[in-house]
């Protein structure tokens, strides 16, 4: 799935600026728990978590990670914002809870790492 | 000739614990190594600094880069650790329930460490401190 469908199947606002040429996202994950996030070897991913501080966006530069989403209404800080865009990294705001956010996005084949 | 990059990291200050992790990151890149072993690297590293903030008073990260390898050093003032043994073991930990509400303190960080690494050293002393060494050879 590219980030703009994304972004409208699960009426999420990017809180970082969007790369200028869209690209394909594979497979995606969804967790809070940042160790578990820190042993995937699969990269270039979507991380889909209910976490919102700066340990999350440091472990998705430390994991080459390139979408983090952020559910049920969570907000990035300002800090994690300047961060992320430090890391090309993109940061999407969804008011849906992980569940949903999950399904829509495995339904619309985003591939699972597991 | 290898590369020397020092950094100091405070007890309890996560918001700070990443920055030698993130700069170990962008010297690899630069020397073009492969991204699977960047990623190695730097998740190691970046676990032992979230052990520090989460556990230990301060500490520092010592890293050299080479021609061949990574060599890492993560040393700390702080609480030591009573049984390694234990927690190498995944699902054990001592970490605050802050920290695991930050998404840490899971009892994976050692075992990651390991997997990511090709040597692991943990020399410990209860009440003083903790260094941990680990490297990477990616010739």
């Amino acid at each position: 799935m590219k980030i703009n469908e994304i972004i409208e199947k699960i009426n999420a606002r990017a809180a970082t600026s969007l790369p200028e040429e869209d690209f394909e996202l594979e497979k995606a994950f969804s967790s809070d728990l940042m160790s578990d996030v820190l042993t995937l070897e699969e990269e270039n991913i979507l991380l889909i978590t209910g976490l919102a501080n700066v340990q999350l966006i440091r472990t998705a530069e430390m994991a080459n990670i390139d979408v983090v989403v952020l559910a049920r209404g969570k907000k990035a800080s300002p800090e994690m914002v300047e961060l992320a865009s430090e890391n090309g990294l993109v940061i999407l705001e969804t008011p849906f809870s992980i569940y949903k956010t999950s399904g829509i996005l495995y339904s619309n084949g985003l591939k699972p790492v597991y | 000739m290898a590369i020397e990059l020092n950094f100091t990291i405070e007890g309890g200050d996560f918001s700070n614990a990443g920055k030698a992790s993130s700069k170990i990151k962008k010297v690899l890149k630069q020397l073009n190594i492969e991204a699977k072993i960047i990623k190695k690297i730097v998740v190691a590293v970046y676990e032992a600094e979230v052990n520090v903030a989460a556990h230990a008073y301060s500490g520092n990260v010592k890293a050299l880069v080479g021609e061949n390898d990574v060599v890492v050093m993560v040393s700390d003032s702080g609480p030591g650790i009573e049984n390694v043994e234990l927690a190498m073991k995944e699902g054990y930990s001592t970490a605050s329930k802050e920290v695991r509400e930050m998404g840490f303190g899971a009892g994976m960080g050692l075992a990651n460490i390991k997997r990511n690494t090709d040597e692991l050293k943990i020399e410990t002393k209860v009440g003083e401190g903790t260094t941990v060494t680990f490297s990477l050879n990616y010739s």
